[in-house]
C-alpha cells in the first residue's frame, strides 16, 4: 500500500517537473514549481527526513513561490529589443 | 500591490493567517530542541507571516509588523547573536560553539547547552526573517513609484 503511495508522488513529481519545464506561461511555471516543491517534501518526510522536509516545504513551496511570482510581475512579456 | 482595492475578505484572511503562523513559528523555534524544526526554519515560517501581511495589506500598512528600513540592521543582530555566543565560549577559554565553556551564572552544563542553544536559534530565526522580508522588499521595491 505504502509503495503505492510512493509511485502516485513520485508520477506527481515526473508530472510536474515536465509541465514546469514546458509550459509557455511563466506564472504557471511558478505555480508547478511550488507544486514540484510541496510534493518532493512530501516524499522526504514518507522517506524520514522530517527535517528536510520541513525546510523544503517553508522555503520551497512558500517563500520562493512567491519571490518568483513577484519577480515575474517586474518582467514584461515581450522584449523591448 | 498597485493600488488595486483588495477585498475585505482577503485582508482578514491574510490578518489572522499571519497571526496563526507566527504563533506556529514560535512553537517551531521553541520546540527545535525536541522535534524537527529549529530556527531556520522557524525564521522562515515567521518570514512568511511578515510577506503575506506585506501582500495582503499592501507594504506601506504592514510598516509597523517589520519596518523596510530596520532588515538590514536587524538580521546582522541576529548574526551577531549567533557569531556572539561563540566568540564568547572563545574568550572564555573554550572552541567556538562550545555551550559548557560559556561563563556559568551557577548554571550546570546541561542548562548552559540547553540556554546557549536557546539564544542561538532566536540568533537564527531573526536573521532568516529579516533577510528574506528585505529580499522581498527589494524585490517588489519599484511598484510604488509606477503607480
Amino acid at each position: 500500500m505504502n509503495n503505492y503511495i510512493e509511485l502516485l508522488l513520485y508520477s506527481f513529481l515526473v508530472i510536474a517537473a515536465l509541465i514546469a519545464i514546458n509550459v509557455k506561461d511563466l506564472l504557471a511555471a511558478a505555480v508547478t514549481t511550488s507544486v514540484f516543491s510541496f510534493v518532493i517534501a512530501v516524499l522526504f518526510i514518507e522517506m524520514g527526513a522530517v527535517d528536510v522536509g520541513f525546510t523544503e516545504a517553508v522555503v520551497g513551496a512558500g517563500v520562493l513561490g512567491v519571490y518568483f511570482i513577484a519577480m515575474i510581475l517586474r518582467t514584461t512579456r515581450r522584449t523591448e529589443d | 500591490m498597485k493600488g488595486v482595492d483588495v477585498s475585505p475578505i482577503v485582508r482578514l484572511a491574510c490578518r489572522y493567517m499571519s497571526r496563526l503562523i507566527q504563533v506556529f513559528a514560535l512553537y517551531v523555534i521553541f520546540h527545535g530542541h525536541y522535534s524537527p524544526g529549529g530556527g531556520f526554519q522557524g525564521g522562515a515560517l515567521l518570514a512568511a507571516a511578515v510577506i503575506l501581511l506585506r501582500i495582503g495589506e499592501g507594504r506601506s500598512a504592514s510598516q509597523k509588523e517589520l519596518a523596510s528600513g530596520a532588515t538590514m540592521g536587524l538580521g546582522s543582530l541576529g548574526a551577531w547573536i549567533f557569531g556572539g555566543v561563540g566568540l564568547l565560549a572563545l574568550l572564555n577559554g573554550g572552541k567556538f560553539l562550545q555551550y559548557d565553556a560559556l561563563p556559568a551564572m551557577g548554571l550546570s552544563a546541561v542548562s548552559l547547552h540547553y540556554w546557549g542553544i536557546l539564544v542561538i536559534e532566536l540568533g537564527v530565526a531573526l536573521a532568516v526573517m529579516t533577510v528574506l522580508v528585505a529580499i522581498f522588499d527589494v524585490l517588489t521595491e519599484d511598484d510604488k513609484s509606477e503607480g
